[in-house]
């Protein structure tokens, strides 16, 4: 006669799953940070080398900033977008391809803690390799933090948004091919331009009002208005814009992991 | 023991939508597997097997009926569920940028389990693996990443395990090394839910068994019961002449091995008669009773299955229906 092995109790429940996931993939990005850390701060840094030279001379922008000085922080913010996007969503792609995903389905982590800790690291790269890009081009211009408060804000804001666009991208994405079409047709043409390598007012009509329709812009924009005390539109107007579009993407998310979108048949 | 069934299938359906229409997995299964017991799950390639563990792990969902674990609704209440669940897949699959025991420590903080080592040398040590402790997934044989796969199973101590057929490709040592530890655990209280293509291990482990066929259970009972419900001998024989046809329509061939079903005595006569008549020049004959592979063969190929009394172990509807229909 066998003894019965009783149910295990179910103290902690996904708080302490998500901890260890958000630990995972942490230590996920670190372990080649090389590729994941280094190579796009290297990558901002030729961006602003070669723009910088190439337009310091003939472009100031809001009256009296040097053009290196601008597009240092359209660099930084560039580079916590891209990479917290990068993260979820290769992350996700990965373990589906390589079907190593099933060991988190078999767990008993809810959707709420898949989110929080996907979205949690992407946002610790994105400000890790955004830190690091600042760190690296702060010395090639002078810069100040006029209103840091602002920088903060639409950091942590905008790393979230393309965390959670990440992890969205990572659950409907199939193949490798389908996530480079959502990074090269999406991602990178919205980040390219919204405004990271010129200000909005030097736009045509047409397009300044078409960079408007681009939540991207208020995220760089906003976060601009930390270090130099002015912006293209109101901080305000863009963190309503940002934070309505994080709560729109965030909710969209969820909604997908609640319904197990691509991951239970 | 508790009452509580470890696993519980109620008439669960599946149903894949395809372009060629609606293709059945799963009908009505239904079935209970008592806590501590060993039940093997067998059925050739594309029965459902593998689909009726992914409805229990959670990574699939049943189109109707219902699916228990120690109580717990896999869907509805799916948190302790997986909780009681521990579930090595047949897929070889790893995370290659971990070491075995970060691994096997992410696994367990998965389920909340944190300071677990103690436990997870005892894995490594049982499973083998004591001295790949900190080698990277990527630098372990196929054999040594199955035994990865059982451990991670195993790290949150489930009640329930589930192996899909673990021993798939694995060398001898390793399944001799898995089935101790496997019925190791069993005799300490585990469930062991089984699905495999080696019949003899089945028969070896498994006290009963379900057998699966086009998505429904064809047959559930003890496994000594299939056995005894089986009046067959079997003669066993080398031969490399082609056999008569009245032989070759009740044997089974590999290679130069043929194994023909014999009710009687006087068939096993009938048989060689036959055998010698067509001149067949015959090797090393031996004459044994039917195992489990004859079982299974007569049952997946519509033949007479077993009629033996249901030793012990609850007996659904649908066991009784599957019995009334196939007498």
């Amino acid at each position: 006669m066998t003894r019965a092995i009783s149910t295990p109790a179910s103290g902690g429940l996904g708080l302490d799953g998500a901890r260890t996931l958000f630990r995972k993939e942490i230590l996920r990005f670190w372990k080649v940070a090389f590729q994941t850390v280094a190579a796009p701060v290297l990558t901002a840094v030729l961006y602003l080398l070669i723009f910088g030279h190439v337009l310091e001379e003939h472009v100031q922008v809001y009256g009296q900033v040097r053009y290196t000085s601008f597009l240092i922080p359209g660099l930084v913010m560039m580079s916590v977008l891209q990479n917290a996007f990068a993260n979820s969503s290769s992350s996700l792609i990965q373990s589906k391809i390589t079907g190593n995903l099933v060991f988190l389905l078999v767990t008993p982590l809810s959707h709420r803690a898949w989110f929080v800790a996907y979205v949690g690291a992407s946002m610790v790269r994105g400000l890790v390799v955004g830190l690091g890009v600042l760190l690296v081009t702060m010395w090639f211009a002078p810069l100040s933090l006029a209103q840091p408060l602002w920088s903060l804000v639409f950091a942590l804001l905008g790393a979230g948004m393309l965390g959670s666009l990440g992890l969205i991208a990572g659950l409907w994405a199939e193949k490798f091919d389908q996530m480079a079409a959502f990074q090269n047709f999406l991602i990178v043409p919205m980040t390219f331009l919204a405004g990271v390598f010129y200000s909005t007012h030097s736009l045509p009509g047409f397009w300044q009002q078409a960079s408007r329709l681009n939540p991207f812009f208020y995220m760089i924009d906003g976060f601009r208005r930390g270090f130099f005390g002015v912006s293209d539109v109101s901080p305000w107007t863009s963190l309503a814009v940002v934070g309505v579009s994080f709560l729109l993407v965030a909710a969209l998310a969820l909604r997908l992991l609640r319904t197990g979108y691509k991951l239970r048949h | 023991m508790s009452s509580i069934p470890a696993v519980s299938f109620q008439n669960v359906s599946k149903i894949y939508s395809s372009a060629r229409g609606e293709v059945r997995a799963l009908q009505g299964v239904g079935f209970d597997i008592p806590q501590g017991e060993f039940f093997g799950l067998l059925g050739p390639n594309g029965a459902g097997k593998t689909t009726l563990i992914s409805i229990l792990a959670g990574l699939s969902r049943a189109s109707g009926g219902q699916v228990r674990v120690h109580g717990h609704d896999v869907v509805s209440d799916y948190a302790l569920a997986r909780r009681c669940l521990g579930i090595v897949p047949q897929e070889l699959v790893f995370d290659p940028f971990f070491s075995v025991r970060e691994t096997l420590r992410i696994q367990s903080g998965y389920f909340g389990i944190h300071r677990n080592d103690a436990w997870i040398d005892e894995l490594l040590h049982n499973l083998g693996l004591a001295d790949k402790a900190n080698a990277n997934m990527r630098q372990l044989s196929g054999g040594m990443k199955r035994r990865v796969l059982v451990a991670q199973a195993l790290v949150h101590r489930p009640p329930v395990i589930v192996l899909d057929e673990p021993t798939a490709g694995v060398d001898v040592e390793l399944r001799q090394t898995l089935w101790q530890f496997i019925a190791r655990l069993n005799k300490e209280g585990h469930t062991v839910l089984l699905t495999t293509h080696y019949l003899e291990e089945a028969e070896a482990l498994c006290s009963r068994i379900g057998m699966l066929k086009q998505g429904r259970i064809v047959a559930l009972d003890r496994t000594a019961n299939l056995l005894a419900g089986t009046a067959h001998s079997m003669l066993r024989f080398k031969t490399d002449d082609p056999l008569p046809a009245s032989v070759s329509a009740r044997a089974r061939v590999t290679g130069r091995i043929a194994q023909v079903s014999a009710h009687d005595a006087q068939d096993v006569e009938r048989t060689l008669s036959a055998l010698h008549a067509a001149n067949v020049r015959v090797e090393d004959l031996e004459i044994g009773r039917a195992d489990l592979e004859d079982v299974f063969l007569a049952i997946m190929q519509g033949g007479t299955p077993p009629a033996a009394p249901v030793e012990a172990g609850p007996v659904t509807a649908l066991q009784s229906a599957t019995r009334g229909a196939r007498s």
